[in-house]
């Protein structure tokens, strides 16, 4: 099998585009005036941060003043959770309704939040990792000021229905909050069809540069201002404008959202044709995450007996770029909180493996990446005195057993 | 994020003494599946002289790296030499760790341990005053 390079890790990040990157070059070198000054340099500029605004807005349904432009998805969420419960604690509204496996842009805002006094409902996943509008709707109390739940999840894929989410908010007065980070560009969105109050998003995901995003707030609804200084945002979020991030963002996102059925198709094709291959010749295997209602691109599979960093660090050696959920992927002692919210064990969640296709993928890369894992799966076992003890049925390893296909 | 020296990529692409022994004359194993790592270590004793050491190990790849560093480390050595080695040496001898994974070395350290303290207490020896007391994983306690 010839050796290929396989960048399947675009829910971490994406390659910047040709034509983002050339729409941006101009706003470098030759329209580099600031937008807030008043010759011609300086309204060129100007005026290509309003037309991107307003080629943003037309894409998502909404007004270009509602587009509020941000470093990324990490502080739009920040600034609407936040911005949110500030506005309303005064008003005695003191409660949040969210998922256990949010970002944790969106999680660790909560924590902070429940320590200025701020309760938070932390919506159960299931097995299959979705939450219903019942869910929500049943934890919305008297003094909630939020529901923010994310459109998509990123490590598992699995979209959240979020036209009813929305709808049970509404009908319940609450404001609803969405980080729509992986699901721009997989999932049609329309803010007011939907009933999007406020919507984060991130530039790097979808082909734009790093360092850039927006929130989207219906008009209406007033924030803090985030940044103090100068006019810019409508002196909510103040500093000079990145200028050509923000024109390769515009261009970024009408890439990405203009024919999404048929990306998803031919995606999601080698996608399945992916976790086939792989759940089908790797014993002790499972996918994590529900099939139905799942972004395009998304792989997420645990095997038994497995460490996820060794994994990663192998494929990485037959070309391929993977994450994992792995306590030594994250950082900390726990494996992924996603993994562990659908139920999972810790000895489950650790041999994890989320692939991220997108464009350019071939079928042949998917059979490429079949044969890769089930071999370096099988590298990996065959050094591993856990998977000996599973395969010897040491006591004890029988309860990962009914998480996963069958060991023979 | 963390960065692996060249020398811990090379012992994890390429670990050496990996395996068992069947007629080892002691077996070590340490750390946990719910942690993420498990050493097992076999060793064979000849007239006091570590002969034969073979691992294998479920963990990230520094948990690899380790013990196949360790392995190599102990090899042909006289048990008393053998235990003077510690994380740290196994560490310097990688050419660093990062320092989210010094535990691992710790658990390198610790598996080698076990295994002669089971070699110890085959021979009917107790290997407390020798060995020690090998803790267990401490960040799961």
């Amino acid at each position: 099998m010839e050796k290929r390079y396989i960048y399947a890790d675009n829910s971490a990040t994406t390659k910047v585009s040709e034509s983002v990157l050339s729409e941006m070059l101009p706003y470098f070198t030759e329209e580099y005036g600031n937008p807030s000054s008043i010759y011609r340099l300086g309204r060129n500029a100007g005026r290509a941060v309003e037309d991107a605004r307003a080629r943003i807005a037309s894409v998502f349904g909404c007004q270009p003043s509602e587009i509020y432009f941000t470093s990324g998805g990490s502080e739009a969420d920040n600034w609407a959770i936040k911005g949110v419960a500030d506005k309303l604690f005064a008003k005695g509204k003191k409660h949040i309704v969210t998922t256990a496996f949010e970002h944790h842009a969106v999680l660790h805002t909560c924590e902070y939040l429940a320590k200025k006094g701020f309760e938070i409902t932390y919506l159960p996943v299931g097995d299959k990792g979705y939450v219903t509008a019942k869910q929500v709707e049943d934890a919305i109390r008297e003094d909630t000021a939020l529901v923010t739940i994310m459109y998509a999840n990123n490590e598992i894929g699995t979209i959240m229905p979020i036209p009813e989410i929305a709808e049970v908010c509404h009908k319940k007065g609450v404001l609803f909050h969405t980080d729509a980070v992986q699901a721009v560009g997989n999932v049609p969105i329309n803010v007011k069809e939907q009933g999007i109050d406020m919507m984060s998003m991130s530039g790097h995901k979808i082909h734009a540069q790093k360092g850039i995003g927006f929130l989207y707030v219906r008009k209406g609804i007033v924030l803090p201002n985030l940044i103090h200084g100068g006019g810019q945002e409508k002196g909510r979020r103040a500093g000079t404008e990145n200028v050509p991030a923000i024109v390769g963002l515009a261009r970024a996102v009408e890439d990405a959202c203009a024919d999404i059925p048929a990306k998803t198709e031919r995606i999601s094709a080698i996608r399945d044709h992916i976790i086939d291959g792989i759940l089908s010749s790797v014993p002790a295997s499972r996918l994590n995450g529900g099939i139905e209602h799942r972004l395009a691109g998304n792989i997420n599979i645990s095997f038994l007996g497995v460490e996820g960093e060794s994994l990663l660090l192998m494929l990485d050696m037959n070309g391929i770029c993977a994450s994992s959920g792995s306590a030594c992927t994250s950082g900390s002692l726990d494996p992924s909180h996603v993994l562990l919210s659908l139920g999972l064990p810790h000895e489950v969640a650790h041999g994890s493996m989320r692939l991220s296709i997108a464009d350019p993928i071939t079928p042949e890369d998917g059979d490429y990446i079949i044969e890769v894992v089930k071999t370096v799966v099988e590298k990996i076992r065959n050094m591993s005195p856990l998977w000996e003890d599973i395969k010897n049925k040491k006591q004890g390893t029988e309860r990962w057993l009914s998480f996963v296909s069958p060991v023979e | 994020m963390m960065l692996y020296s060249e020398k811990v990529m090379d012992h994890f692409a390429n670990p050496r003494n990996v395996g068992e022994i069947e007629d080892a004359d002691g077996v070590g194993e340490v750390g946990n599946a719910k942690c993420g790592d498990i050493m097992k270590m076999y060793i064979k004793v000849d007239n006091g002289i570590i002969t034969d050491v073979k691992f294998k190990t479920f963990g990230c790849g520094a948990a690899v790296a380790t013990s196949s560093m360790a392995t190599e480390m102990i090899k042909g050595k006289k048990i008393e030499d053998a235990l003077k080695i510690t994380n740290k040496a196994v560490v310097e001898a990688l050419e660093g760790l990062p320092d989210s994974k010094i535990h691992c070395s710790v658990l390198a350290e610790q598996s080698l341990k076990s295994a002669i303290a089971d070699y110890y207490k085959r021979q009917g020896v107790d290997p407390e005053p020798i060995v020690g007391k090998i803790p267990e994983c401490e960040s799961c306690h």
